[in-house]
């Protein structure tokens, strides 16, 4: 892993432009697939995107619920796709996991997800995704950089009802934030900001 | 003349076929061993972002980030992530192509130059040399663009040489040029994230420059506040501290009101604006009538968020005005231009770091591509092609008589239209697909079939060269290296990757040989773009884009250099403007005022809403390169028309629906998205693409007077929910 960087993900500054998706299915260990995903958070209402990278939690639940002990993390802590040999593919993971991260490639029997690119890192290289990201909604660079000069700061502690996640993946998010609970919708209406009335 | 075969036929057999694979497939051997990596820049937009090119087998087979360019540092969009999914493409011509009776026949390169030769000239020594044109396009490097206007001017001799710059930049052009007496962004991307306030207006920078993305979040993060003028909320909106949504077409209006507050409250900078400028006095009478309240009722913006645009702006040490085509496409984009460096110098934000305006270059060689003489009006260097000392300069240059070279011709869109009245007769294109791209496209395909000779070069057979009767296999800009220059204006380096695949010859490689068969070898004796470069430094040298000090070398070394660089030891000029110097005699900014007048296609009780068309992060201009790119393809397969759910309400539209859109030139049937971001008197389509999905359709010829831009950006259409369409159950389109 190279040495003292880690991630962070702010999907406030997410453009949706979807070059981390390209990015990721340029990799070939799953060619042609992302690992990671973009989605409009409510396309009808709003402009705003958020990208979906594993988050790599420290107590993984995908490796909780799986039935074949198929999901391990490396010594840094990386959550590794199933080992080939043991996954059944029964999609429990895919289903438990709190981000919705894991996928099951039907093709290969297997569920592939984000590893954050050992092949990159492991070379001293950043990961792809948050390499090319042009808004820098993902990024691979030292926490000193991040306190240094970002506005929001970095959150690992999750809540999904009454499971609390912490990750080592970071998500940004507004000052005096502890832990990211719901998502903080966005919706935008034009219409809320025109001139229309007649003053007269 | 028509089409030689059916469109369907055409199409299947030139595409665009969507490629998803790299060259030999995802397991195929030149995806195992990659025998180079090659630094150069994305050949899709003006940020010209730094990438490395994989090479196996003389093919481009992927990527790799270059973190050390220090523009972008590694990022990239998704357009420069695939761009390498050209090479090896099944629809790339590998052979010229002759028109027959039944569609394009393979012919050998001696029979297709010497076709075009003899054809070009038959028709100059019929109606005159004028009865041919000359297009060119600012996706090419900065050599072939120098040679387009040498091939014109030198060996064909027609003052009718234009570019498809012509749709991206010449209003923003003409405006600082008239302003500060030069043609460039004033300042390097590096100033972005210096400002207090960036005040971006017309500019969908999240989509159609999306590196800049980073450096306006960046300005943010140390507490600068962004606004941000726009008909839509693009993707940069989410992050506005203050989103001012106009009406299209009332920028001059918004703009005109803001410098109003500004005087009105004593905001500006006197004491600069008396020592550096010159007709403010005009200007500050031209805006006495723009209180916020009439502009609101203009504009559609409310009064206080014109009096807080104006107060930031103003009282900022340091504020950045950006602009792009929404600004620019308009039949008033020059005056929008001038409004904005107007409010811009008053407040005295100049040749200083973090402060200034500028605009956003779009094209892959935007910059580069209209400094060295294929515009109608200008030679190498930025010169003015009327001002007899620079004839004098580049005809001695050039080796033949002032009197030999011909003056300013006509520009893109009137090409197209002599082209249509039958006084140009013949047209050789290279890097333009109008048919796609220029206004009313009907009318461009009726000029088109007027046409008696028609030659094409290019490198896939685009909706215009279909048209054509013949077609010149060309490279790729990985295929023919050179320099272009970026949004910053700074000149970078494009290596030569690879070798054009057999059939096809480097496009500068084709000019020449085109500039030696039309009679000119010793002037069109050049081997190498590197020739060709050591000539335009010449041509450029004392000019205003002054490129005499750069060589190949240095670029590399330098990881490019911003011009003016008039001597190699000089190290180029990142920002201008520094103590308030600008380039007119008199050492000051000519400021201009302007006046509102309507659009060239205004709104009308049959024609009531507004349509503006633009882009997506996923396409490049016409699609000619990114419809035939599989992945690219599908993050955004089709056009759309974006309206609000008011306006859909109103129709009895529904997300997903089809919707006819009607303007006083065509008829489009498209899918709807209907989204709160958009004004509820606006619609908005992608035009990325041709024939029945043609945004272009719609919109209308009316040019900007001085820039001759056409209005994209502002149009008047009607829509209606298509008939016998059933409703389906809303969906949220992505």
């Amino acid at each position: 892993m190279s040495d003292g960087l880690a991630f962070f993900v702010d999907p406030s500054r997410c453009i949706g432009c979807r070059a981390c998706e390209n990015a990721c299915s340029e990799c070939d260990t799953h060619r042609g697939t992302p690992m990671i995903h973009v989605d409009y958070i409510d396309r009808s209402r709003s402009i705003a995107t958020t990208p979906t990278v594993c988050m790599h939690c420290e107590d993984p639940t995908c490796a909780e619920v799986c039935p074949a002990d198929a999901i391990k993390q490396n010594v840094d802590g990386v959550v590794l796709s199933s080992l080939k040999p043991r996954c059944i593919a029964c999609s429990n993971c895919v289903l438990a996991c709190p981000f919705g991260v894991p996928k099951m490639m039907v093709r290969l029997e297997q569920m592939m997800k984000c590893d954050m690119c050992f092949d990159r890192t492991s070379v001293g290289k950043r990961p792809m995704c948050a390499t090319v990201c042009p808004s820098q909604a993902l990024s691979f660079v030292s926490r000193e950089l991040i306190a240094r000069e970002r506005r929001e700061v970095p959150v690992n502690t999750f809540q999904f009802g009454a499971q609390e996640v912490v990750t080592k993946v970071h998500m940004m998010a507004p000052a005096g934030t502890r832990a990211i609970s719901a998502d903080q919708g966005l919706s935008f209406d034009v219409s809320e900001h025109l001139w229309e009335e007649d003053p007269a | 003349m028509k089409l030689p075969a059916s469109p369907e036929a055409l199409a299947a057999e030139y595409g665009p076929h969507p490629a998803y694979a790299p060259p030999g497939g995802w397991e195929g051997a030149s995806r195992q061993s990659v025998d180079k990596l090659v630094k150069t820049h994305c050949c899709f937009c003006g940020q010209q972002c730094g990438i490395q090119l994989k090479v196996a087998d003389n093919k481009v087979v992927g990527f790799e980030p270059w973190e050390e360019f220090p523009f972008n540092r590694g990022m990239l969009c998704p357009k420069g992530v695939r761009r390498y999914l050209q090479s090896g493409h099944p629809d790339r011509l590998l052979s010229p192509l002759v028109r027959t009776e039944q569609g394009f026949r393979p012919t050998s390169w001696d029979d297709a130059l010497a076709t075009t030769v003899t054809r070009l000239r038959a028709l100059q020594e019929q109606h005159g040399k004028d009865a041919v044109a000359v297009y060119g396009g600012a996706s090419l490097t900065t050599e072939k663009a120098y040679l387009v206007g040498k091939l014109a001017r030198v060996a064909l001799g027609t003052r009718h040489v234009d570019y498809n710059g012509r749709l991206c930049m010449v209003s923003a052009g003409t405006a600082y040029k008239q302003v500060f007496g030069v043609d460039r962004s004033p300042l390097p991307w590096s100033d972005i994230p210096e400002a207090q306030v960036l005040f971006i207006i017309g500019a969908n920078i999240g989509e159609c420059a999306p590196i800049t993305t980073d450096h306006v979040w960046r300005c943010r993060d140390r507490g600068g506040r962004i606004i941000v003028a726009d008909p839509r909320m693009t993707p940069i909106t989410r992050n506005a501290d203050l989103y001012l949504p106009l009406r299209p077409g009332t920028d001059a209006v918004l703009l005109m009101s803001m410098l109003h507050v500004i005087l009105r409250d004593g905001l500006e900078k006197r004491a600069f604006i008396e020592a550096h400028t010159t007709g403010f006095a005009e200007v500050e009478a031209s805006v006495k009538g723009w209180d916020p309240l009439a502009a609101a009722r203009v504009t559609g913006v409310p009064p206080a968020s014109i009096e807080k645009a104006a107060h930031w702006f103003a009282e900022a040490e340091r504020a950045i005005a950006m602009h792009a085509r929404g600004l620019e496409h308009q039949s008033k984009g020059v005056e929008n231009c001038l409004a904005l460096i107007n409010m811009t110098l008053a407040c005295g934000h100049i040749g200083r770091v973090g402060a200034g305006c500028t605009m956003i270059t779009g094209q892959g060689n935007g910059q580069g591509g209209r400094e060295h003489g294929q515009k109608c009006d200008q030679l190498p260097g930025q010169r003015s092609i009327s001002d007899p000392a620079a004839r004098q300069h580049v005809a001695k240059v050039w080796g033949i008589e002032e009197s030999a070279l011909p003056q300013a011709g006509l520009s893109a869109m009137e090409i197209m239209e002599a082209i249509h009245r039958g006084e140009i007769k013949g047209l050789l294109s290279i890097c333009f697909n109008p048919l796609v791209s220029l206004p009313d496209s009907a009318y461009v395909r009726e000029a088109l079939e007027k046409l008696e000779f028609f030659c094409v070069i290019d490198f896939f057979l685009s909706e215009t060269a279909q048209h054509a009767d013949v077609v010149l296999a060309g490279s790729l800009q990985e295929e023919d290296g050179g320099v272009v220059c970026s949004a910053e204006g700074r000149v970078v380096r494009i290596a030569t990757a690879v070798t054009p695949p057999e059939g096809a010859r480097a496009d500068s490689a084709i000019l020449c040989e085109l500039g030696r068969r039309l009679g000119q070898p010793e002037r069109f004796a050049f081997a190498s773009p590197r020739e060709i470069f050591t000539e335009l430094r010449e041509a450029s040298r004392g000019g205003v884009a002054d490129y005499a000090g750069i060589t190949y070398e240095r670029l590399e070394a330098e990881m490019g250099i911003f011009w003016p660089c008039p001597s190699e030891g000089h190290p180029g000029t990142p920002r201008l403007f520094e103590g308030g110097r600008f380039y007119h005699a008199d050492g000051k900014a000519h400021l201009q005022a302007v006046a509102d007048r309507p659009s060239g296609d205004p709104v009308s009780d049959e024609f009531p809403t507004f349509l503006t068309t633009g882009r997506v992060v996923s396409q490049y201009l016409s699609g000619t390169q990114t419809r035939r790119i599989g992945p690219l393809h599908d993050q955004c397969p089709e056009p759309f028309v974006e309206l609000h759910p008011r306006l859909a309400a109103a129709h009895g539209i529904s997300d997903g629906d089809r919707v006819t859109v009607t303007s006083r030139r065509g008829v489009l049937e498209l899918p709807a998205k209907v989204v709160t971001t958009i004004r509820p008197d606006t619609v908005f389509i992608p035009y990325h693409w041709p024939g029945k999905r043609s945004a272009n359709v719609l919109t209308h010829r009316t040019l900007d007077p001085r820039s001759k831009i056409p209005e994209f950006k502002v149009s008047a259409c009607r829509i209606a929910r298509a008939a016998g369409e059933p409703r389906r159950l809303p969906v949220v389109s992505g």
